[in-house]
This record gives C-alpha cells, structure tokens and sequence, in this order.
C-alpha cells in the first residue's frame, strides 16, 4: 500500500487538509468525551428548568431545551449520531458504488450497457419522494435511515468508479493477472478496488456531507431518529422553532452542523488538489 | 442527432414502467389506507366508500386499471381532493413550481457561475477564499432553517416582503422562497465552475492562447468558458433533483400551492393516485431533462456526439 | 459567441426580475373598498360537497357557503337557521320543521323542504360514499339505506310542501338539532346537481344557500368566497370577501399574522407562547372545547389485558397538572374524566384519585404497580406509540420521564406517521400504549361515551364492559333529559373506574384574533362563522 501512504504524505502536507481534518477530529474527540464527563446525562428531563439559557451552573453549558434536558451532552450524542449516519451512509454507498462500478467498468460490453441503463433508470426516479415512501412504509428505523441515505449517494460513486475502471483495465498489471489465470471477481477486489482508493477517498469525503444534510431533511420531516436519541438535523429542526425565545436551541447545534459541513467540504477539496497534483506529476 | 432521440424516448418506457411499479407498490404497501382516520368509519360505509373508488378489486386489478388509465393519459381520481382529479391538481401546482424551479435555478447559476469565475481568476488570493467560503456557507445551512430566519427578518420585523404566497399577489411573493432555494445550489455550481476553469486554464491550447497576446478577458470570453461549462451543465440535472426536494420544505413554510406540497399531503393521507401522478410526472420531467442536457452537451462539445 | 450571450440574457433577465420584485411588494388591498377577512385553515378540506366532506376544517368552510336547518350564534347557541321554527312530538320521534320563505338559493331560487330531502337522501345514498352518512343513524331506515338493502326514497325525511320537513326518528335522539347544524345534512339543489353531476361543488357550479358563496379554490393556498346577495340574512352580514388560507405550519401562521397577512390564526404554537401571551395580551383567545387528549391501552394483549391495577399505577404517576403548565402549556385543563367539563346536561365524574395530592397518587401508584407484580429487579417494559409532531413528542418524553421516575418503569417511545398508527390502534398487534383524542361532534356527552361502547368502530383501546354497553342502550331509549344523564354518566364511572385509557388533558381552541376583528365570540364549539364578524379598520 505504498501509494496510500504517499499520499497520506502529500495530504500531511496541504494546509486545508490539516486544518479541517483537525477541526473534525477535534469535535469527533469532544463529541466522544464531553458526555462521558459532564454531570448530565441525554435523557433526563426537569420540570423547573425548561429553557434554561447557557450556564455554567450546573454545567448545562448549552443551555437546556424544552423538556429541561441539558443540551450540551444531547448535541454532543448528536454529533456522535449524525457523523455515524453519515459515514455509515457513506460507506454503505461506497461499496454498492465501488463493487457495482467496477464489476459493469471491468466487464464492460453488453454487461456494462445494462448495469449502466439501470443507473440511468434509478437516476429518473424521484429518489428522495422514494426515500420518504420507505421510511413511511417501514417504521422509521436507524438502520433504514443509513440504507436510505446510502441509496441514494451510490449512483454517483458507481459512475466514477466505472469511468477509473475503465482505464484501468488496460494497464499491464491487469493484464499481467488475467493471463496468470485469476478469476474475475478476484481481480476487481485484488487489483482494481485498491487503486481506485484516491478517487473514493476524495468523493466520499464530498458525500458525507450530502448525506449529512439528507438526514437532517428527513428529521425536519419528523422521518429522523426516534426519541430520546437525536442527531444534529434533530437538534436543528426543533431549534428552528424556537428562533426567537430560545435561539440557543437553534444556534448552537446549527453552528456545529454547518462546521462540520463546511469541514468536510474543504478535507474533501483538500484531497482532490493533493490527488491531482499527485496524478499530473 | 433525431434517431438518438428517439431511440432514448424509446428507452425511457421501460424505465417509466419501472418506475411506475415500484411506486404503485410501495404506497399499497405502506399501513393505513386513504380513508382511515380516528373517527373509524362503521363497516358499511368503509364498504361503500372502498368501492366507490375501486379500493375493494384485488392488487393487480387496481393496477391495470390505473395503467390503463395512465396510457389515456388520466390519472384517476384524488382521495384527498375529492373534487379533483390528479391531473387537474397537477396541471394547476406544476406552473408555480416550475416558476419556483427556474427562477432559483437562474439566481444559482448566475451568481455562482460569476462567482466561480472570479474565484478562479484569482485563484487561492484572499478573494477567492472569501467568494468561496461564503458561497460554502450557503451548503452548509438546510434550507428550513434559511426560509423561517428569512421570513423572520424581512417579512415580520422590516415587513419588506410577504410572509407567504397568498401574502402578495405580485412577484414580490417570490423572492424569499426563491432566495431559500438558490443558497445552496450557489456553491455547487461556484465550485464546479471554479475547478473546471482553473483546469482550463491550464490547458495548453490556453497557453497558446496566451502566448500569442490575448488578453484575460478575451481568453475567458472565447476559448475557457465553454469548455468549463460543461461540468457546469451535467449538474443541472442533480440540482434539478435538489430543487425538488428543497421546495418540499420551501412550499410548506411560505403555502406555495406547487407540487411538492401535493406529494406531502398525498403520501400522508395515502393518497394512492396523488403520489403515483407526481412521482409519474416528475420521473417524466427527469428523463425529459436528462435528455435535454445531453443533447445541450453534444452541441457544445462535438465530441459526445459518436453514440 | 452563443455562450455568453446566453449568460447575458441570464444576468439581464434576472436583473429585470429583481426590479419587478421590488416594485410589486407590499401585502394586497382590496382595490374598491370591499372588506376583506383573511383566515387561516390548519387542514385543506377534502372536498365543499357538504355530503363529501369530513375534517373539521371542511365544516368550517360550509358553514359559511351554506345552511342547514338549524345554525349556532357567535356564542354558540342553537338558533332557527333556513328553519325558521320546530315543534317536536311528546314522543319525541317526529320532529317538524317549517321553513322560513325568505331563504334563498344564491341563483335566486328558494330554498325548499325538497333540497333538504334531497341532500340527506344524497347523504344516505352508498353511490355517494359519504363519510358522515352514519350522522342520520337515529333516522328511520337510514342505517338499511347505507347498507344498500332499501332505495334512499324509503328515508324517514319527507317534504310534506315546499315549506314542510318531517324527520321520523327510531329513537328520542335529544341532540338531533345539532346534528343538523353539520354540513352533511345541508340541502342540495336539485337542479344544480342534475346539470352538474358530482361536480356540482366545485367553484363556478356550486349553488349556496349560506351567506357566502365559492369563488375560487386553489388547492394547496387558499379558498375565497364572495358574498351572497340572496341570503336571507344578507343586510345583517358585513364583511364582503372572506379568504380562507391554508395554513399547515403552526410557525409559519403566526409569522403571517405577525406581517399582516392574516386576520385571525386557527391555532397558536406551543413554543415561545409565553411571548406571544406578553406580546398578544388582547389579541389571544383561549377557551375550551369538547376534546380530550389520552392514552389508550391494548386492552387484548399483555401486560395491560385483564390488569386494572397496573394500568391504574400507570395512570396515577403522571403529573398531569405539570404537564398541562409546563409542557402544553397553553391554557389546557388537565383531565381526570373522559367526557370534558361544559358539556350540556352532564356533570362526569371524576377518577377515584383525582382528590390526591401528587405525592399520594405517587405512593399509591407505586404499591399497585408492586401489587400487579413488578418493581426494581422486574421493571415493566412497554411501548409507547404516538404520531409524528412537536406537541405529541413532547408529552410522549415528559410522561416516559414521570413512569420512569415514580415506578421505573421503561416506555421505549416509536413515533409512527398518523396514518400507521390510526392502523396500528385498528390492528391491535403493535400497539401497548398509544397516543389518541377525540373531539366531540355535537355538545352532548354521546358524542364521547357512545364510541367506548364493545361495537363501536372507533373503540381504539377495544374496552369491553356488558354492564357499559348495557346503561348505554338504556340512556339511548331515555327521553327524560335528567334520567337519561343518570345513565351516562354512571357509564362514565364504569370506564374511569377500568382504566381503559389515561385521560391526559382537555383540549383548548386557541386564535390570534386582530383587533380589527369585531364580533368574535369565544365558544366551547370553536365554531366562528365569518357571517358574525366584521372589520372595523380605524384599529
């Protein structure tokens, strides 16, 4: 795997990618922490302290929301969440996209036309009046919100993933181990997956974000995580209604969401200079 | 250039059918049916009502039945409008939707192509990541939380615009929701047109531009734009996927009658007909617009067109 | 180059539009002086057939584009409407209406026995597939007609001349006059309705005999109704244009009455309402209303089949007066019967409990909770189900949080959409404990107790009591007004003494009404007929 490590090299050496990598790291590691020290807990409600503003008494440092919960570990529990949903996501469109990319790139012909004719038909569909169809039909559930987001965010990847494949069917390597007699589904795992990784970095860290703001749509549907769990999108939604009396309940997790957003979006660009640069030396 | 059309008309029944399919199954699939609610209706009048609209045939038979109807081009009966059919409620919600659609679109592709060209002209300089970080903004606050704060700002303290649509007959009504929609599309298509440009710009045909003494302007102008602009285009048709699922939010905050707002109170109520009619036409309207844009992109760039 | 000149077009078309944008803002007035009343609608109506009709919000609609034979004033009293008197008969089964000449169709045409025949015929019919067509239950040979076992004709309303309406009854139905307030039984015009077919009601066909007519209806935003000039009462009715905007987010109804773009709201959000009270002292009306909000058990499937003693407990340990201060908060009355307060010839009972103190009914719930067999090592763990919105979510944690707290008992919460649930209370197989309501149709205690009856369909917790259902018959066949209360309201005192469901809270109505608004009458119907207001703009 020495090309991943040059270009975790040449990543070490982009500011972008430094400062945003860090700043997630940074909220991933608070996000893990905090709840595990403050006093609070996620869940517990109090009668006499709804809509507390931010105090340091008694540590509801985000202040308390509608049913006097502290929010500073609930928003923490959020990021917690939605970073899990996303990446989740993410993965789950990772390899549907790579494994069906490659499979329609490597193959090729008449294979390849049809798997593509069904990308093209699944890109017709209104996928995100489907997507809410589904979590109607089943009960929403964690799970089904990751299959759900995952759905939609595949197509793209399985695009690109067959374009690189493509090309990469015609280099020697290929070549070499298809005439030694590997097996076709060995030679896409073995040879062609691990050198897509670049591109696959580069566009999952610009999915998750889509993904992230799937999410938080479904939540404003009320089509998000069940009580008393929550996400950032959770959070957000239930803050927009409380802009005027209780702005900290918006504020707050709308601030961390867009960081996060914003975060991955330059990691994301960070990645891609670095990958180009290293491609067109 | 007309066989290729055709032959990606052709295409698109089997995929409508699809679509179709999944569709009709998924809403017959979902608990509840259209005329459920807490005050149970007694046995008789369920009976009744079930009939009346054909809700007692078995599964398959409601489904030929609907294609059939599809084919003549009629879309059946609403349950939750009783007084209308399908495709009266979507001929009536399309145009404000459309008008919704295009105007945001506009707005993005304007700013965000400016922006995304000026970003890259002076490319990692403090105003490029000024233009960028700003346009990134927009990406990274969901679209209710942009229309409320919007309509908070200007409609109730400065009472500059209408809250709503049935706030204003003139066009000022579309203004905040067209404005909530745009934001996020701006940094896509600034993006795009950024990373396109700057990879353009260091073509060598560009170079050779520029050895031989024109001017930036004119470099822009003539030679870098149209090649930039072609990532540009092939994101019209995902923004047009965004649009859709924006102004769900977007027409329930502001009460615009468009489309979005019918496919929320059809899947809600289990409005059979609703749902099946806009995921129907909207299916369509992708096809129709995937198609336009290849089209568009093989006659700007030649060289698409060998299929 | 073709590209640039697109991009052109694009900037200078855009530009155009901005500046058209500027220049056409500002809220719509009415262009020649005629007054206009924007309200707002929480829910779009189904349909303006008054047969096709079923939300409330529907009702709210007809009751201004028509008239049924009796109507409610402002304060909501029963009042003569397109009758203009009635005599009832000792039995109580015949009731005669005689019609007031003056009414009249919005072509000019009079308003006649005939059309009130023929509406509720209409109503009966199954081709019509009415919702409400169980409203004349009580008439003779209605429910065989919906059946379909016996032609419409055969309906016990007859037009003995145009002035004329018999209605023969099955039994002394003390509250019939309110069922004829609802726009189910509203006539229809003959003539209208064989020209036009089923779409008679829509805007343009649909004949009024109410003070307004329809104009137009644009689904989605907003229905608009005119005045009709031939309305018997037309020189006593004010505003000219009534708007009816559909509204389905609480926040954004309020934004619009905050910028003028609404006269009056169909509700008031929960959050920030302490604001809104400060803000809106003058304009904020709060008053109750015939609505209960509960928790209902699955009274067929453990833990809570065949066991009062842990539905007590659980009963018990919510705090029901923190919950309407802290969590609803807008005025609500907390419940400890089933039939609301205010209803008409009724006192209902109260829970056995509802004397205690908080911290009492804690201890007492705990001993039963410990008496049904659970406690620290064995806690009680069930679901929770509710429907999808802010209001339902936060009373779902606040009541997990008291059980969690008083008993520990566990209540994992599911939020399903309304629809899933509304199958699921029907099915039986996934519910525990559900979120539930209901509103009554008419102001009499039936309209509550009638649907805990073992056979009624929208017996949601499936309550079985011989000894209810059997009291229930006997107050039905009662025409003696305080005999017949005795027998309820003893079948209330069987249901609360069961458990069959947590009374949580009643139901408030809550408006925004601007103080241009004149005429506006708080009523426990919350019905606010638009024919009773008036705009007085020097506000």
């Amino acid at each position: 795997m020495s090309t991943f490590t040059k270009a975790v090299a040449h990543m070490r050496s982009s500011k972008t990618v430094m400062i945003s990598g860090g700043t997630l790291l940074a909220i991933a590691i608070v996000a893990l922490i905090g709840p595990w020290i403050s006093p609070n807990d996620y869940m517990t409600t109090d009668f006499d302290r709804l809509f507390q503003s931010p105090t340091f008494s008694s540590m509801n440092l985000f202040g308390t929301d509608d049913l006097g919960r502290d929010l500073f570990v609930r928003t923490m529990l959020g990021v917690q969440v939605t970073l899990v949903v996303a990446v989740v996501a993410s993965v789950v469109s990772l390899v549907i996209g790579v494994l069906y990319g490659a499979t329609a790139g490597y193959i090729g012909g008449r294979v390849d036309t049809v798997m593509m004719r069904f990308v093209d038909t699944l890109y017709a569909t209104p996928f995100i009046f489907f997507v809410i169809l589904l979590l109607v039909v089943f009960e929403q559930n964690f799970l089904l919100i990751f299959v759900a987001i995952g759905a939609i965010n595949w197509l793209d990847m399985a695009r690109i993933v067959r374009g690189q494949t493509l090309s990469l069917r015609e280099r020697e390597f290929v070549d070499a181990a298809r005439l030694i007699g590997v097996s076709t589904p060995r030679i896409i795992l073995r040879h062609i997956a691990p050198n897509l990784i670049g591109v696959v970095i580069v566009y999952v860290t610009l999915t998750i974000p889509q993904a992230i703001l799937i999410e938080s749509f479904l939540s404003f549907l009320g089509l998000g995580i069940q009580e008393p769990q929550t996400s950032l999108g959770n959070l957000v939604s239930g803050g927009a209604l409380q802009i005027e009396g209780a702005s900290w309940m918006l504020l707050i997790p709308a601030a961390l969401l867009a960081i996060i957003l914003l975060s991955f979006n330059f990691l994301g660009d960070g990645m891609r200079d670095v990958f180009d640069a290293r491609q067109s030396r | 250039m007309l066989r290729y059309t055709l032959r990606r008309l052709l295409g698109a029944v089997p995929t409508l059918l699809l679509v179709i399919v999944l569709a009709f199954l998924l809403v017959h699939a979902a608990p509840g049916g259209p005329f459920d609610d807490q005050r149970v209706l007694p046995a008789e009048i369920e009976a009744n009502i079930a009939a009346a609209y054909h809700l007692d045939e078995p599964l398959y038979q409601q489904f030929l039945r609907y294609l059939g109807g599809v084919v003549r081009g009629d879309f059946g009966p609403s349950y939750s409008y009783r007084d209308h059919t399908v495709s009266e409620l979507i001929g009536r919600s399309f145009p404000v939707s459309l008008r919704l659609g295009v105007l945001a679109m506009l707005l993005a592709s304007t700013i965000g192509i400016l922006a995304g060209i000026v970003a890259a002209l002076r490319q990692n300089s403090p105003l490029d990541k000024v233009v960028m970080g700003l346009a990134m903004t927009g990406i990274s606050i969901p679209v209710f939380v942009i229309a409320p704060v919007l309509v908070l700002f200007f409609a109730v303290k400065l009472q500059w615009l209408p809250a709503s649509w049935t706030g204003s007959q003139g066009s000022s009504r579309l203004l905040l929701p067209v404005v909530s929609l745009a934001l996020p599309q701006i940094a896509y298509v600034a993006r795009l047109t950024r990373a396109s440009l700057i990879d353009v710009l260091s073509s060598d045909f560009i170079r050779t531009a520029r050895a031989q003494g024109l001017g930036t302007a004119a470099i822009i102008r003539y030679h870098a734009l149209k090649p930039a602009m072609l990532p540009v285009l092939s994101y019209m048709g995902p923004a047009v996927a965004a649009i859709l699922t924006g102004s769900v939010v977007v027409e329930q905050i502001f009460g615009i009658p468009g489309v979005g707002q019918l496919f929320v109170r059809g899947s809600l109520n289990r409005d059979y007909t609703l749902v099946l009619g806009v995921v129907i036409f909207y299916a369509s309207l992708i096809v129709a617009l995937n198609l336009i844009v290849d089209l568009l992109y093989g006659a700007i760039d030649p060289r698409i067109r060998r299929r | 180059m073709k590209l640039t000149r697109l991009l052109l077009v694009i900037v200078v078309s855009l530009a155009a539009i901005s500046l058209l944008v500027v220049f056409c803002g500002g809220p719509q007035q009415p262009s020649d002086g005629r007054s206009v009343l924007n309200r707002a609608l929480s829910t779009e109506p189904e349909s303006l057939d008054p047969q096709k009709g079923r939300s409330v919000q529907a009702a709210d609609v007809l009751r201004d584009i028509g008239e049924g034979l009796v109507a409610y004033s402002a304060s909501g009293e029963l009042i003569a409407a397109a009758a203009a008197s009635w005599d009832i008969s000792t039995d109580g089964l015949l009731y005669t209406f005689h019609m007031r000449p003056e009414a009249h169709w919005s072509n000019g045409d009079p308003v006649t026995a005939q059309d009130f025949v023929f509406g509720m015929q209409r109503l009966v019919d199954p081709a019509t597939a009415a919702f409400y067509a169980a409203e004349l239950g009580n008439v003779v040979n209605a429910t065989a007609i919906v059946a379909g076992d016996m032609p419409t004709t055969e309906l016990g309303v007859e037009a003995v001349d145009d002035r004329t309406l018999l209605v023969s009854l099955l039994r002394p139905t003390p509250y019939l006059l309110s069922l004829l307030t609802h726009p189910s039984t509203f006539p229809v015009h003959r003539g209208s309705f064989e020209q036009h077919g089923d779409a008679f009601a829509r805007a343009g066909n649909l004949l009024s005999n109410g003070a307004y007519v329809l104009v137009e209806w644009s689904p989605g935003s907003i229905i608009e109704l005119d005045r009709n000039p031939h309305y018997w009462n037309n020189q006593n009715t004010s505003i000219h244009v009534v708007r009816h905007h559909v509204v389905t987010q609480e926040m954004a109804e309020l934004n619009r009455y905050r910028a003028g773009e609404l006269h009056t709201t169909s509700t008031v959000p929960p959050d920030n309402f302490a604001q809104i009270k400060a803000e809106y002292a003058d304009q904020l009306h709060i008053a109750p209303t015939l609505g209960v909000y509960y928790y209902g058990f699955n009274l067929t499937r453990p833990p809570f089949k065949d066991n009062p003693v842990l539905r007590q407990a659980l009963s018990m340990a919510i705090d029901r007066e923190v919950l309407v201060e802290k969590i609803t908060g807008r005025g609500e009355e907390a419940a400890y019967s089933w039939v609301p307060p205010g209803i008409n010839n009724y006192e209902p009972p109260q829970l056995s409990y509802a004397d205690l103190s908080q911290d009492e009914r804690n201890a007492l719930a705990q001993s039963l909770y410990k008496e049904a067999g659970y406690g620290e090592d064995k806690p009680l763990q069930f679901e929770l189900r509710y429907n999808t919105s802010d209001t339902q979510r936060r009373i779902a944690l606040a009541v997990q949080s008291m059980w969690r707290e008083v008993l520990g008992a566990e209540a994992k919460l599911v939020n399903v959409e309304f629809q899933v649930l509304l199958d699921q209370m029907r099915e039986r197989e996934a519910t525990e404990v559900f979120r539930s309501s209901w509103f009554g149709d008419y102001n009499d205690a039936n309209t509550f107790l009638a649907i805990m009856q073992s056979d009624s369909a929208a017996n949601m917790p499936a309550y079985a009591n011989d000894n209810y259902d059997t009291l229930m018959a006997s107050a039905s066949e009662q025409l003696d007004l305080d005999r017949r209360r005795l027998y309820l309201e003893e079948a209330e005192r069987d249901l609360l003494a069961d458990h069959a469901v947590i009374p949580l809270y009643f139901y408030v109505s809550k408006h925004l009404v601007s103080p241009e608004v004149r005429g506006w009458e708080d009523n426990i119907l919350n019905y606010h007929y638009s024919q009773y207001l008036s705009l007085d703009a020097t506000e």
